[in-house]
């Protein structure tokens, strides 16, 4: 991994402001384009078709993707459309990261064939087992990764693919107006 | 916008558009001198505020023209604790568009106290330490703060109080919301004994001079302000320094030299254009502007015979005395929802502990403020209690429990200006110009960490008296880089051991001066913003005055 890689990376981990900008400039006529695909999908009702993974590798990301923001009684990581968000980041501003996910794909299926010898792939497990393979990996940088891009689409604007319906963001009671009056909260008003 | 040709010798060139340099050109500009300004970023959405982004992704990974902050892959730096160590890449970064850090601060404006300004004198020599009286007193800035808060436009409430500097003036507009943190500031200091203060900030609750009034909008410090009600220098200064006809403000102008003549006079300054090509601006006087680091940097990189060790420098004081500013963060959870990610970041402070108390057995003090900022993408990858799960069902419970519930103290508190901390070359790294990367050394002084400390404990104690369960509070945290850096170019009478006199004038140079946060000699309870702005109005004062008198020539 080259150490702007590793900056870029870090950064997503961290959110240092600022690093990996350069390739960001690069790449920019990119980025707009693929945000504009995604307002012109989201429009017209039609699905998002994948710019980067297979139909193999996107079962197995997003059956990730469900593990670390599962479904349940609430929308999880699926119904926000994770999967997108990921799928198109790794076209802009995580192309870097391709071969990560290439490699760390082949991780998970090793992971998963050693501790269930006769499965076929990741996804096809039951859940506990899911677990049970994610929890193996969770030290990787792989699996830090995949976190990382899961939350930032479950919470991201649903400009970029993912909080599909702001999913994300109505689970957390964040209200995306950007016009707030006081008071905010409980404490402020009982002052009041 | 009046524009001038390098060729032309234009009174002054000024280096950096930020917290300083806006008021330095606007000052000049509005009083008949001809100014160039270089500013090292973008404009930013300048005269277009209201397409600041407010999607938390696109400001994290802004566009080529949208940069706020500088890029710490182009404007590379290195950071080691001390001179033993070889320094690694580092990750400091600043304001870097037009009105650089003031179009993305969190806005806090305190002013220091006058003890502040000869602290020294109050608590005695410390050893290790470079603490220093300042050559200027608190009532001699004292006009100057109110013509900044004035100016620029500050939300806040006069108060009478030990812990607070006294005002000659009220603030200009009203505080800000306290927020659901500052209504919990109350609780705990009602019950504590101690006594809380609306912070004043560069936000404008109300709508002034022709910008509209803060929405709350929670997007707050790192994102650039829609609504213009960011008090920056974007908004405030720059505008007037251009509508006067005698101001140029040129963009990706990227400083590489200060350049002298055998007298020892500045005669102008070279820098890269957008296209790294090579310029040379003249000017009768230069003004530096740039923040402590890069200031320091640049005179550092400005050697000649004259000036074998970088310009402005026969003391070997610049770059040294740096303070990057520390602060100590506390968080609890509340049983009700604070909703704290509306609204301004910071909304209230305690101040009893703003002074140094020999009774504690170290030196150092501090702010303690109620400072909620969580957006959504943040809060999701590290906002949650350290102790709750990362990922899975346990996670997903966790992000709807805690999910606005969080009450955060962060303390903003002193670090003593030490000899050994400071910024230079980089021997071996460069930076995307080609030009020697910036270092750091730094290590707090042991009282700093002593604080830091006192200040972690003092958080968990308002904390639970607020309420708060499942209290968490990281250790203390000795700075690597950011926004608040101060020192390198120390302000003082003697030449010997500072590098601009009183009125902010290189003591080895009589047409050069720096005027910005490297300038104090002492970094107050590190909220640096409001004082770096009375000092630019105060030395412009003072430029004006001995300029009219038709001395510019021979400054």
């Amino acid at each position: 991994m080259s150490p702007q890689q590793r900056s870029r990376r870090q950064f997503l981990i961290e959110s240092v402001a600022g690093l990996g900008g350069a390739w960001v400039a690069a790449n920019y006529a990119g980025i707009i384009e693929a945000q504009a695909y995604v307002q012109r999908a989201a429009s017209t009702g039609q699905p998002i078709k994948l710019a980067f993974f297979t139909e193999a590798q996107a079962a197995e990301v997003d059956a990730m993707a469900a593990q670390i923001i599962p479904s349940d009684s609430t929308p999880g990581a699926r119904e926000a459309h994770v999967l997108n968000f990921i799928d198109r980041a790794l076209t802009t501003f995580e192309k870097d990261e391709q071969q990560a996910y290439v490699k760390g794909l082949q991780d998970l299926d090793a992971q998963t064939k050693k501790l269930f010898p006769s499965a076929t792939r990741f996804s096809a497990l039951s859940s506990d087992q899911q677990i049970q393979v994610l929890t193996a990996m969770e030290k990787t940088p792989f699996f830090a990764l995949v976190r990382t891009h899961t939350v930032t689409g479950f919470f991201a604007s649903p400009i970029h693919g993912g909080n599909y319906n702001k999913v994300g963001w109505k689970l957390v009671n964040y209200d995306d107006s950007l016009n707030h009056k006081p008071p905010f909260g409980y404490y402020d008003a009982q002052t009041r | 916008m009046t524009q001038f040709t390098p060729s032309t010798d234009v009174d002054f060139v000024i280096i950096g558009s930020g917290a300083a340099g806006g008021i330095m050109a606007k000052q000049l500009a509005t009083n008949g001198f001809k100014v160039v300004v270089l500013e090292q970023g973008g404009w930013g959405k300048y005269g277009k505020e209201h397409e600041y982004t407010k999607d938390e992704w696109l400001n994290d990974n802004p566009g080529p023209d949208d940069r706020l902050m500088s890029d710490p892959s182009r404007q590379r730096n290195t950071f080691r604790r001390n001179d033993k160590e070889k320094a690694v890449s580092g990750s400091h970064s600043y304001g870097c568009v037009v009105g650089g850090g003031t179009v993305t601060y969190g806005g806090s404006s305190w002013r220091h106290l006058p003890w502040e300004f000869n602290e020294l004198s109050h608590v005695g020599p410390i050893a290790g330490s470079g603490l220093a009286d300042w050559p200027i007193t608190y009532e001699e800035l004292e006009p100057y703060y109110t013509q900044a808060e004035w100016e620029m436009g500050i939300s806040g409430k006069r108060v009478n109080s030990p812990f607070v500097a006294p005002m000659s003036k009220d603030y200009p507009v009203p505080p800000v919301p306290i927020k659901a943190s500052g209504a919990l500031f109350q609780v705990a200091a009602a019950k504590l004994g101690l006594s809380v203060v609306n912070g004043p900030i560069a936000i404008i609750s109300k709508p002034y001079m022709g910008r509209s009034a803060c929405v709350n909008c929670g997007m707050c410090s790192g994102f650039g302000c829609h609504v213009k009600a960011r008090s920056s220098s974007a908004v405030t200064m720059i505008p007037l320094a251009i509508a006067s006809g005698n101001c140029e403000v040129r963009v990706n102008s990227y400083v590489r030299e200060i350049s002298t003549d055998a007298s020892g006079r500045v005669t102008g300054v070279t820098y890269f254009d957008k296209d790294k090509k090579e310029i040379f601006q003249k000017a009768k006087a230069v003004v530096l502007s740039a923040n402590a680091g890069e200031s320091a940097r640049l005179l550092l990189m400005s050697k000649s015979p004259r000036f074998p060790q970088g310009l402005a420098n026969s003391s070997g004081v610049v770059g040294r005395y740096l303070m990057l500013g520390n602060t100590v963060n506390a968080s609890g959870l509340m049983d009700h929802p604070l909703n704290d990610y509306k609204g301004v970041v910071t909304g209230a402070g305690i101040v009893d502990f703003v002074p140094s108390d020999p009774k504690r057995g170290f030196y150092g003090g501090g702010r303690m403020t109620a400072r909620g900022f969580d957006t959504p993408i943040s809060y999701g990858l590290r906002g949650l209690h350290p102790d709750s799960p990362r990922w899975g069902a346990g996670y997903k419970k966790a992000l709807m429990e805690e999910a606005n519930h969080k009450f955060t103290v962060t303390c903003f508190v002193t670090q003593q200006p030490l000899e050994t901390n400071r910024v230079d070359l980089d021997p071996d790294v460069k930076d995307e110009w080609g030009l020697p990367a910036l270092r750091i050394t730094s290590t707090s002084h042991p009282d700093d960490f002593k604080n830091m400390e006192f200040f972690r404990q003092k958080s968990i104690e308002v904390l639970e008296a607020a309420g708060a369960k499942r209290i968490w509070a990281g250790p203390p945290n000795d700075s690597r880089g950011g926004a608040h850096n101060r020192g390198t170019c120390r302000m003082g009478n003697d030449p010997k051991t500072s590098v601009v006199n009183r009125f902010h004038r290189a003591h080895d140079v009589p047409n050069l001066f720096v005027v910005d946060g490297s300038n104090l000699v002492t970094g107050g309870r590190n909220h640096p913003t409001m004082t770096i702005q009375a000092l630019a109005f105060r030395a412009a004062d003072n430029i004006i005055r001995s300029a009219k008198r038709g001395t510019l020539n021979n400054l």
